[in-house]
Order: C-alpha cells, then structure tokens, then sequence
C-alpha cells in the first residue's frame, strides 16, 4: 500500500433528508488511478463533488493527506483544492474564450508569471495532450473528443498532484477512449500524480485501473473496494459480478482470463 | 556534483563544451515560482558555430520540477532542431522523458495554427453590410415561416400542445402585472408632474386629466408594457429556444415530426398577442390612476372632477388605438424574441448573445412601428 493521498471517513452524503450513499470509508493511495464504479444513479458523480469541494458531506470527512477539507477555513480549503485538477463529463470549457485563454486563465490567477512563461506553458500543456496548434480555437470549433483534451490540458494548468475525471470516456469513439486511458495513465507515470476517475467503462476499469471502490444504490453505500482485477476474480457479492461481467455471470472465468490477457498486452 | 540541502535552491543551467558535445547541467529546483535562468546564454554558446553537434544533459543535482523545466527544456530542444544539434536526452529523469515523448507524439496538424489576419477598414464595413443584409433576410423568411404556420393553424391542422399555450399565457399575463402595475404607474404619475408645471402657470390644473388620460391610452400605457414584455418575456423566449437549441432539443422535435415553427413559437406568439391588449388596458388605467394621485394630493382638484374630465376627453376610440398598437408590439416582441431564440449558436454564451439581441431587435421594432402607427394616425385623423 503506497502512502494515502485522499482518506474518505465515514461519509455520509445525502440531499436535504434523502441519503444518497453512507458510511463511505475508503482510502486513495498516493500514485493509484482510483475507480469510483457502480451503475446509473449510485452517487458517483456526487461523490467526486464531495471529494473536490463542490458539495457539503452530510456526515463525515475528506483529508487531503493529513489535512481535513471540510472543517477548514475557505481560504485553506481553496490552497487545497488548488493541488487538484479536475476534468468534468463535457470539458465544462469557458466556451467565450479560446483553448488557451482557457487553460491560461488558471495559471494567470494563481501564479504571477509574466505573459511570455504562460503562453509557453499553455503551448506546452495543449502540445501533451495532443492539441498543439489549436491555441486560438473556440471550443464549439472543434470536436468532443478535443474538447475533453482541452478541458484536461486545463486541469492540468497547474501541475496539480490529483487529478479528478468524471466519466472521461463518456461520448468517445473507442479508440479515442483508449487513446485516452493511455494518455491519463502517461500523465499519472510521468507527472506522479494521483488520478480519481468515476467511470463505468470496464475497458477503462480493468485496463487502468489500479485500485477502486464499488458503490450500491439499492444498500446505499459501498459493498466492495480493491483492484479492479481482483474484485473480478474474488469477489462473492453478485452485484459487484453482474457489474464487472456486464451481466454475463456464467462466463466469469473466462472473463478473468480474458482481461488478464488483455492487461499483459 | 552539488548537492542539494536547501529546499529552495536556485535552479541553474550552466553548460561546458568537451570536443564537439556540450553537456549542459541541470541543477536546482525548476518549479513555477523560482527565479529562472535565462537560456540565452547558452543558446549564444550552442550557437556559434563552431561544429557543435551534440547536447546531452547531466541531472544529477536536479530537485523538483514541473512545468516550468519542461517548457524551457522545450525551448532549447527547438532551438537545437533547428541548428541541427543532435539532443541526447537519455540522461533526464524518466518521467520528463515520458513527456517529451508525450509532448512529440501528435505533431502538429499542418494548417492547423491560425495566423493573426489584419483586415482592413473597407472590408469591416463591407462584412458589415452583408450582415445586415443576411440579417434581413433571415428577417423575411422567418416571418414567411410564421404566416405559413398562421394560416395552418387557421385550417385548424397546427399541432402544438395547448397546455403550452396557457402555461406562456399565465407567464406573460398575470405573472407580469406586478412590473407593469408599477411601471405604468410612475409613467402616469410622471406625466401629471411635467404637464402640471407648465399647466398649473394658467390656472389649468384640470387639464392634467386631458393630458394624462389621452396620453396614456393613445401612446405611453401600449408603449410601456410593450418594452416591459420586450425585457421580460421577450428575452425569455430567446433564451428557451436558445438553450432548446444547444441541447439539440429542436432537432429532436423535427424527428419527432413537429415542426419548431408551428410547436414552439406559434403558442408563444399566440400567447403574447392575446395577452398584449389587455396589459395595455391594465397599463392604461394604472397609469390614469398615477396621474389622479399626483392631481388630487398636489393640485387642488378633486378626485370626482378628475375623473369626470378623464371621461369626457377619453373615448373609445383611443382605448383602441392604443390596444391596437400594443397587439402588433405583441406580434413584434414574439417575432424578435423566437427569430433569434430559432438563430442561437450551440455554446452557452451563443443563449446571451441571443437573448441581447432578441431584446435590442425587439424594442427597434417596437418604436419604429409605433412611429409609423401614429404618422398614420394623425394622417387619417382616428
């Protein structure tokens, strides 16, 4: 077990009275790719909203490392969440400005380097994630799949220690989708960053993911939590099974073997 | 080799020349907010000329470093690419190798890079002009759409859902009286006010009942409710078939088979230009009544006097001259206000712009036909 990035205590979420998910008690190694999984409506997205600031826990806590997000000052929760980097389902790119006033305009708020450094830095971030060139384009000008590569290459503006994704798949073609893992999983080696993914893609799951947490909408909370791989070979719960075999129960051993395959390639 | 002790330590690049290979070391921490070296130095080394034709780096006493090395580390990858130095870079740290290679893996689309295009004066105003001309076209045939689907619905075959059209029935009628309640009633206490001044000279208080009572039916009660419905409902328009449109929700109806003509803008139109008359008649009478309480409290008339005058200047002819008017703003404010909702872009700030122009457009149209309209009233003598 590396050392813990993000600790998830005893969370509750929920909206007004109507729980969503609780008793959540997980925790991100420094350096995984972490899979947040279950079906539609299980509170995957809600819990990324937790974990990057955006929505207040019910009950309990998120600790960046040692330091608690939700019992801090607003200003030492925003340094903390400026060590994160976020990647939302559309690209959520500010769409009146262009990629690199986009991925600029974190950089020219939070540091002070002068305009020359942050127009190499952008050209720099765009040409990572395979967008050199497209500094002056509107995002309705390009594609969806450049739009989430844009939207990465700003969340990545400040070389943030996490990085956050929900459902980056979602919408891509499937070589683009992989062409995708591979650059999120270069990042992560390359950058050593730490990356949290909601996703239900299982070619994503089992291919990149290095450890994750299984939430249940019908009990409510999480049932099972591990390496993708290994809940697929060990775990005993069906739910997590059907999830995991899109359904097909019967087939299990051969899927074992099958994405085992497919992870050595 | 130094070693590093301070967390803070300086980054630096010094480079030494052996034979033809320059080696260029690495040291400190290269994050975004240290001081940073500048690279000119050893550019004018590399450069020189003098048969250099290798680089390779030594990183031992490298600390931290994020983006910062990684764009000056570009910078000189360039710079040598273009001298024809050849760059060893298996000495970096692996992962500044693995984005190097990131970095290099999509070469940039040729054509893809948008030059800054001066254009001159001539050919601004010149685009200019087509625009509007563009703009007028669009004008003429989505007011061509929209007699087409009047005269569907005149056959009775126009499908659209009539909860629909009482649902912008109930927006843009009772949902609205409290703006135009007050609105109108400033105006109408606003008229009485600059009228009495200059009345109250001759000892003609009561002429302020003439005054406001004739110019708040014929011109200000239709005029006022008209640019109120243009801010408020018009703008609304815009902006719900703006957003209909980014989420690609109008192509789903054309799937579906409903025309967007005759579904959505036909019941909003429909709404505004029955609704339109009767907020003018409230406008109307919101306004007679500001002017009594400024006549009444200041001037010395009474109330019953008031509205005695009030009755025998203002006739029905006027109400509906005035309700008139404000029936073809109706038609003006839907037109404006779905014309450009139908027009958005697909981004969000494409719903702003639409709901801008929707509320420019509209009062354009308003005070231009109102204009008209009363040119022709005077010529006619109504």
């Amino acid at each position: 077990m590396t050392a813990p990035c993000l600790t998830i205590k005893n969370m509750t979420m929920a909206y007004g009275d109507f729980i969503i998910q609780r008793d959540l008690d997980f925790i991100i190694g420094r350096g995984d790719i972490f899979i947040i999984m279950g079906g539609s409506g299980c509170g995957k997205s809600t819990l990324l909203m937790h974990l990057i600031g955006l929505q207040h826990p019910a009950k309990g806590d998120v600790f960046y490392g040692g330091e608690s997000l939700w019992q801090a000052e607003h200003k030492s929760r925003q340094r903390i969440l400026q060590r994160t980097g976020v990647l939302f389902q559309s690209g959520a790119l500010l769409s009146s400005m262009t990629l690199a006033e986009n991925v600029a305009l974190p950089i020219s708020e939070h540091t002070r380097l002068g305009s020359q450094r942050i127009r190499e830095i952008v050209s720099y971030k765009l040409s990572l994630v395979g967008l050199a060139g497209f500094e002056d384009y509107y995002p309705s000008e390009i594609s969806g799949g450049m739009q989430k590569r844009a939207g990465l290459a700003r969340a990545m503006a400040l070389d943030p220690e996490i990085l956050f994704f929900d459902e980056p798949s979602a919408g891509l073609d499937p070589v683009s989708a992989k062409l995708l893992d591979d650059l999120i999983r270069s990042l992560r080696d390359n950058l050593g960053a730490t990356v949290v993914m909601v996703t239900h893609e299982l070619a994503s799951i089992f291919s990149i993911g290095t450890n994750s947490v299984f939430l249940d909408p019908e009990t409510k909370t999480m049932i099972a939590s591990g390496p993708p791989q290994q809940l697929l070979a060990e775990s005993r719960d069906p739910k997590v099974i059907r999830f995991l075999t899109r359904g097909e129960t019967e087939n299990r051993s051969e899927n074992v073997t099958k994405n085992q395959e497919t992870c050595d390639l | 080799m130094t070693v590093i002790t301070a967390n803070n330590t300086p980054c630096e690049i010094n480079v030494s020349r052996i034979g033809q290979t320059v080696e260029a070391a690495i040291r400190g921490n290269w994050v975004l907010d240290a001081e940073t070296p500048a690279l000119e130095p050893v550019f004018a080394q590399l450069g020189d000329g003098a048969g250099i034709n290798r680089l390779v780096f030594s990183t031992e006493a490298l600390g931290r470093w994020d983006s910062l090395l990684m764009t000056e580390l570009i910078r000189l990858l360039d710079f040598c690419a273009k001298q024809g130095i050849q760059v060893d870079t298996t000495t970096l740290p692996e992962g500044i190798q693995g984005l190097l290679s990131l970095v290099n893996a999509v070469p940039e689309r040729a054509g893809a890079r948008r030059q800054e295009i001066r254009t001159p004066w001539l050919e601004v105003i010149g685009k200019g002009g087509l625009r509007i001309y563009k703009d007028c076209q669009a004008l003429v045939v989505f007011i061509g759409e929209m007699a087409l689907s009047v005269t569907t619905l005149m056959r009775g075959k126009a499908r659209f859902r009539w909860i629909d059209l009482w649902m912008y029935i109930q927006d843009c009628g009772p949902a609205a009286l409290p703006i135009v309640s007050l609105i109108s009633l400033l105006v109408g206490l606003i008229l009485a006010f600059v009228g009495a001044v200059q009345l109250a000279l001759f000892g003609a208080q009561i002429y302020i009942a003439d005054l406001v009572g004739l110019g708040m039916t014929r011109e200000m009660g239709g005029l006022m409710a008209a640019i109120i419905m243009s801010g408020r409902t018009g703008a609304a328009y815009a902006a719900q078939l703006g957003t209909m449109q980014v989420n690609s929700e109008i192509d789903a109806l054309k799937t579906m088979g409903f025309e967007p003509m005759e579904f959505l803008v036909l019941p909003r139109m429909l709404a505004l230009i029955l609704i339109m008359p009767l907020l003018c008649l409230y406008a109307d009478l919101m306004g007679i009544v500001g002017g009594a309480l400024v006549t009444v409290s200041f001037f010395d008339v009474s109330l019953v006097e008031y509205l005695n005058r009030t009755a025998n200047a203002v006739h029905i002819p006027d109400f509906t001259i005035g309700i008139v008017k404000c029936a073809v703003f109706g038609i003006l404010i839907a037109l404006s206000g779905c014309m450009r909702g139908m027009q958005c872009g697909r981004s969000a700030s494409a719903v702003g712009d639409a709901a801008t122009s929707a509320v420019v457009t509209g009062i354009v149209f308003i005070v231009i036909a109102d204009s008209l309209m009363t040119v022709m009233c005077n010529r006619l003598g109504v």
